[in-house]
């Protein structure tokens, strides 16, 4: 079976649309029906975020929301029993997006069997060293079909990105600040010339823009440099105030993907 | 036995650098150039310079008399608590503030738990007038008030951290936070020999200087450099980094680490890292860590702040994992009750960190001959209000 990601990028090339939300978040049983709206609204990719007690990645809004989850109970396993039911509706990709230490106390390699067996589709593990995946762990993700995504940032340098490219299957995760999550405002000239020069490197892997995209407007100007872009901290605060969450994640999505290009 | 972190930054299983990209460029930069620094003469002669003149170092290694009647054993206390600022904690801040200047930073963070370290931090900044900002867990700062104060009167920036418990970790991710955000002109000046590679050797490397200065000042007093123990408590692990760093070749040393056991190892309210942590992963290093069964961290508790971590630093847990250190742990009781004894014994209040490696020496059979030294990391003066309320003097 082909790679619901790969197949993704190989027909999409421009405003690819993908939403993080935490799982367990704002409730437990949320992570099944936020899913399902974002499918059916017109999301390209799905993230769903591990929740962990030390999020150091992240601004305050992930962070808030990683707290809330864990205190709802969520964790690795019911998590994966939640993909699974999502996959009986949705076939968009979904990837799962976490700190390591909670995948290492499930089992790495048990994570990436579940994890692929559940039908996701890839991970983003941002602080798994890119020598430790190498060495131990791409045959595995490659054995069972997921996508590993790393992050780059406008400090990473051309050599490693080079290095960073080769090691990735589906897209990279172009950060647009040297920022925690949520991060906001315009673009600066700098950002502008980090992503002109990620365009002219002519990676082997298309790239999604994160990190402060919170609307219309921020989407277009990112996706405008890259294959799309990620929205998080903004969503987060959607669902953290929403009262009906399907007319609400709807109205949200279409807000940024106007039904033109739907 | 090879002891030594490896070039990737592991001892044995532990270490590394687990980090999101986004510090990936700072962390490199400083692996790539530390050791080239740590060097250079410039780099000696200062760093030399202000241990001696500044710190006040060396600090003595004193024979207790009434202490080692006590014990049944001849003890030595080594006198960190004499340097500048109260604790061993400087000689860190002042090698690593050397090496911001060198890699042409302007600025400092740090991570504080009782304080100690952002006192040492907030001094050093002074010293070399570049600015501070010390992150630290809104909880500790109201515990610590004085310690907060003594920051701002060296003109430090402190800065609460309000997230997850507000306590040592969450000072130490917000810092973390702050240098992804700001990644050219900021140095982080971790305190203890945790987080990602370099930080463990090159923190464990300025507090060297103690088992150095050990060893010279053993071969004068008992005409060889070796005891047959060294007692030091862990949180982190820096003193005790610092304390064994040159004897753990010496096989016939033992060296003996004492971690805070809170209200009894078993209790829930403890932070005796090796006896109940398991392999995981936290700011930036594998390493020994309590955590739930799902790896989320737990928040550790001991009486005392600078012991009130949930991990302990990557060369510990290898230290621990191959058997070449004995770790053993001492409650709250155990380590007031010592601290109080002390200072009836010998006219010296430890910290209470300290008091916990003291509080060990019960543990063991000594024979009279032995010569036992205890690292006596911090001074107890900012510890003067737990004294008062614990009451018992």
């Amino acid at each position: 079976m082909k790679n619901r990601i790969t197949s993704l990028f190989a027909t999409t090339k421009k405003d690819i649309l993908s939403v993080f939300y935490t799982a367990g978040f704002p409730n437990l049983h949320d992570t099944v029906p936020i899913a399902e709206a974002l499918a059916a609204s017109g999301a390209d990719i799905i993230e769903i975020g591990i929740p962990f007690s030390d999020p150091v990645a992240d601004g305050p809004t992930i962070q808030q929301s990683n707290k809330v989850a864990l205190d709802n109970g969520m964790n690795v396993k019911l998590l994966l029993a939640q993909v699974a039911t999502i996959r009986q509706t949705v076939n968009i990709p979904i990837i799962l997006m976490g700190y390591l230490n909670p995948v290492i106390q499930y089992g790495v390699e048990r994570f990436i069997v579940d994890a692929a067996k559940a039908g996701v589709d890839g991970l983003i593990l941002p602080d798994m060293p890119l020598y430790e995946y190498e060495e131990q762990y791409q045959a595995l993700f490659e054995q069972h079909n997921l996508c590993n995504t790393f992050l780059i940032s406008p400090t990473t340098s051309e050599e490693r990105i080079r290095r960073i490219d080769a090691a990735t299957q589906g897209f990279i995760y172009a950060v647009s600040a040297s920022s925690t999550t949520g991060a906001k405002g315009d673009f600066t000239g700098e950002q502008l010339a980090y992503f002109d020069k990620l365009n002219k490197m002519k990676l082997s892997n298309p790239f999604l823009i994160g990190f402060g995209i919170s609307n219309r407007d921020t989407f277009d100007r990112a996706a405008a440099h890259g294959a799309g872009a990620i929205i998080g901290s903004a969503f987060i605060n959607l669902l953290r105030s929403s009262t009906n969450l399907p007319a609400d994640i709807r109205q949200f999505i279409e807000g940024i993907k106007q039904p033109s290009r739907v | 036995m090879n002891y030594s972190v490896d070039d990737r930054g592991y001892y044995g299983q532990f270490g590394g650098a687990y980090i999101p990209e986004m510090l990936y460029p700072n962390v490199e930069e400083l692996r790539s150039r530390y050791l080239d620094i740590l060097q250079q003469e410039d780099f000696r002669r200062e760093f030399d310079d202000l241990l001696r003149h500044y710190v006040g170092r060396p600090t003595p290694l004193y024979f207790a008399k009434r202490l080692s009647e006590a014990c049944n054993a001849q003890v030595f206390l080594k006198r960190e608590d004499l340097c500048h600022t109260g604790a061993h904690k400087v000689n860190n801040t002042i090698g690593q503030i050397l090496v911001a200047k060198r890699l042409g930073k302007q600025k400092i963070i740090a991570e504080t738990g009782a304080g100690q370290h952002g006192v040492a931090t907030a001094t050093v900044c002074a010293l070399m007038g570049m600015e501070c900002i010390v992150y630290m867990g809104q909880v500790d700062m109201e515990r610590q008030r004085p310690n907060v104060e003594r920051m701002r009167i060296l003109g430090a920036t402190v800065v609460p951290a309000v997230s997850g418990s507000m306590t040592l970790k969450d000072a130490t991710n917000e810092a973390m936070r702050h240098w992804i955000n700001n990644p050219t002109d900021t140095h982080y000046i971790i305190g203890s020999v945790v987080g990602p590679h370099p930080y463990p050797d090159m923190v464990a490397r300025f507090q060297s200087v103690i088992s150095e200065e050990m060893r010279s000042q053993l071969q004068e007093a008992i005409g060889n450099p070796f005891p047959d123990y060294v007692f030091a408590c862990v949180g982190g692990g820096s003193n005790a980094a610092g304390a064994f760093y040159h004897y753990l070749n010496d096989e016939h040393v033992n060296l003996v680490a004492v971690e805070a056991a809170g209200h009894g190892i078993n209790s829930g309210e403890s932070a005796a890292t090796t006896a109940l942590g398991k392999p995981g992963v936290l700011h930036g290093s594998k390493t020994l860590l309590m955590q739930t069964e799902d790896g989320q961290v737990i928040e550790p508790y001991s009486i005392s702040a600078g012991l009130d971590y949930p991990g302990i630093g990557p060369m510990h847990a290898h230290l621990f994992d191959v058997g070449r250190v004995k770790f053993v742990s001492a409650t709250d009781d155990e380590a007031m009750t010592a601290g109080i004894m002390l200072g009836r014994l010998e006219g010296i209040i430890p910290a209470i960190e300290s008091a916990h490696a003291l509080a060990a020496l019960k543990q063991f059979e000594f024979a009279p001959d032995d010569v036992v030294v205890v690292n006596l990391s911090g001074r107890g003066d900012k510890d003067l209000e737990t004294y008062i309320r614990w009451g018992k003097y």
